[in-house]
């Protein structure tokens, strides 16, 4: 009886937003992709994501229940499903089932439930997932099935993406490797031809994504911040560098390769792992920006995005900390010399 | 009798270096890929700490306070040449995996630390148990954390093949791996003692 007598203070605005809301909001703006992804990879495309959803939504469920032992669960505020989509949309299409549950474990076990659940994760779980098993299981993680497979799983053909193309032209020092590349409109729509390696789920149509990105603006559940400064510091990075020296890669094919459009719009993004402010969050869009190229060009991964999302969610408390917002009618102190 | 054991069991329970004091978190993460090679590292260890604890118990009375600090690295520099001269005469392979880490073991935290806050204030006797208690609680640490290492990175333990190789995470086996390892080894040994 007690707990239906709500004591707050006012105002007493009410709003519709809430984490269902926004956890929905972005599934919804995902499911473009993976419509795509069903249409690409089929049968493998399904196994993996159902995989990894379900076995996200039952670690956060069996972890809340019986090792926190909390009553409530948060099992339907969608959070779970939400990383386990994510997760994988981060993954190849022909990797194993058991590879997927340990990721799943990973992603909301370690990046998530240790810290005490949503909203107190310092690292997009979805990504720690990723990363754990990108270094774990090296050999699974980084073979890419061709697209058009629709029946086959596991034992599905591979090619190189882009991505391998690129770091080949970069290590050979040869910038004709760079012709081997598909053309732009190629790497909007994911339909590459014969001998190429898509990549994950989730990043091969950067259309599907950028469609879900405006539907997450209009709906204003993410801001145009990080995604577009994080896109055009890529540009104007990778364009200086492609002007300076022809073997690294032109700026159109960057922002359309691997999981950049995937990361910008729907991981950088994450409400609890990105700086509060708008300045806030232009500073941690331009260092992921920065970070991404830099760990695709000198790094010893082809992809850096994962890494540079992870690397700025641990600066995210720090860039809060500077960039504070005024408060109202404050004066500020007087600097000591 | 009754009061060195209380020093050993104080040194392996209630202050164990890996699990409480947090002690000597270098060596724990970067030798641990193995159970073989946290045991081994955690024996070498021991044998330091209870020769240095020793000594320097000895040399309580005669050191200037100002030169302490430069008397003990002393003290524990010649035992740690004495380790890594015979390990490399007898156990050439163990002295290969563990490299640098055995001359490391002169800036040792545990060491000092308790060749600072025990040795320099108690006998020479009281002095040897703490450095068997704190030297056990530290070989076990190292060997819990490379059993687990070992055992989740490369299916195996010991060198005994529980599973195939290629089911291993290979993170376990890199750094990351270690710092998830201690912190989940830390928190459920917080929750055995109730903290």
């Amino acid at each position: 009886m007690a707990n239906k007598l709500v004591v707050s203070l006012s105002p007493h605005a009410h709003g519709t937003d809430s984490v269902e809301r926004n956890m929905y909001g972005v599934i919804l703006a995902l499911l473009p992709a993976l419509i795509v992804s069903f249409c690409y990879f089929g049968l493998g495309s399904a196994v993996v994501c159902l995989t990894s959803v379900a076995a996200c939504v039952f670690f956060e469920w069996a972890i809340t229940r019986f090792i926190l032992k909390r009553e409530k669960t948060t099992v339907l505020d969608g959070s779970a499903i939400l990383t386990g989509l994510l997760l994988g949309f981060n993954l190849p299409s022909n990797l194993p089932i058991w590879i997927i549950l340990i990721g799943a474990l990973v992603a909301i076990g370690v990046g998530k439930m240790t810290f005490g659940g949503l909203g107190n994760n310092p690292f997009n779980p979805a990504l720690v997932g990723r990363a754990f098993l990108l270094v774990s299981f090296p050999a699974q993680m980084t073979s890419w099935p061709l697209i058009g497979q629709l029946g086959t799983y596991t034992d599905a053909n591979t090619g190189a993406t882009p991505l391998a193309i690129m770091k080949e032209a970069i290590k050979s020092g040869d910038a004709s490797v760079l012709d081997k590349l598909p053309d732009a409109t190629t790497m909007l729509l994911g339909n590459y031809s014969n001998g190429f390696g898509a990549g994950t789920i989730g990043e091969i149509c950067g259309l599907a994504l950028i469609l879900g990105g405006c539907y997450l603006i209009w709906k204003k559940i993410i801001t145009w911040h990080i995604p577009v400064s994080i896109l055009l510091t890529v540009f104007v990075f990778s364009g200086c560098l492609h002007l300076a020296n022809p073997i690294y890669a032109n700026p159109i094919a960057e922002l359309l390769s691997g999981g950049l459009l995937l990361g910008a719009i729907f991981m950088a993004t994450d409400y609890v792992t990105s700086p509060m402010t708008h300045k806030g969050q232009l500073i941690y869009g331009v260092s992921i920006g920065l970070l991404t190229i830099v760990i695709r060009n000198w790094g010893a991964y082809p992809e850096g995005m994962s890494f540079a999302i992870l690397i700025m969610n641990a600066f995210t408390p720090l860039i809060n900390n500077y960039c504070k917002p005024k408060r109202f009618g404050e004066v500020p102190a007087k600097t000591k010399k | 009798m009754k009061k060195y054991l209380d020093i050993i069991v104080n040194g392996f329970v209630k202050e164990n270096p890996t699990f409480v004091l947090m002690l000597g978190m270098c060596p724990t993460l970067a030798t641990t890929t193995s159970a073989i090679n946290g045991l081994s590292m955690g024996l070498a260890t021991m044998f330091v700490l209870i020769c240095s604890n020793l000594v320097i118990s000895f040399l309580k009375n005669l050191t200037p306070d100002k030169v302490h600090i430069p008397v003990y690295i002393a003290v524990i520099a010649t035992f740690v040449t004495v380790l890594q001269l015979m390990l490399k005469a007898y156990l050439p392979e163990i002295d290969a995996s563990l490299g640098l880490f055995i001359p490391l073991i002169v800036v040792n935290c545990v060491i000092l630390g308790r060749a600072e806050s025990f040795a320099s204030k108690n006998g020479p006797l009281a002095s040897i148990f703490d450095g068997i208690g704190i030297g056990l609680g530290f070989t076990f640490g190292l060997t819990l954390l490379g059993i687990c290492r070992e055992f989740l990175g490369s299916g195996s333990v010991f060198g005994v093949i529980l599973f195939p190789e290629s089911y291993g995470a290979l993170m376990f086996i890199l750094p990351p791996g270690a710092f998830i390892t201690l912190g989940f080894l830390v928190a459920i040994v917080n929750k055995i003692r109730g903290v």
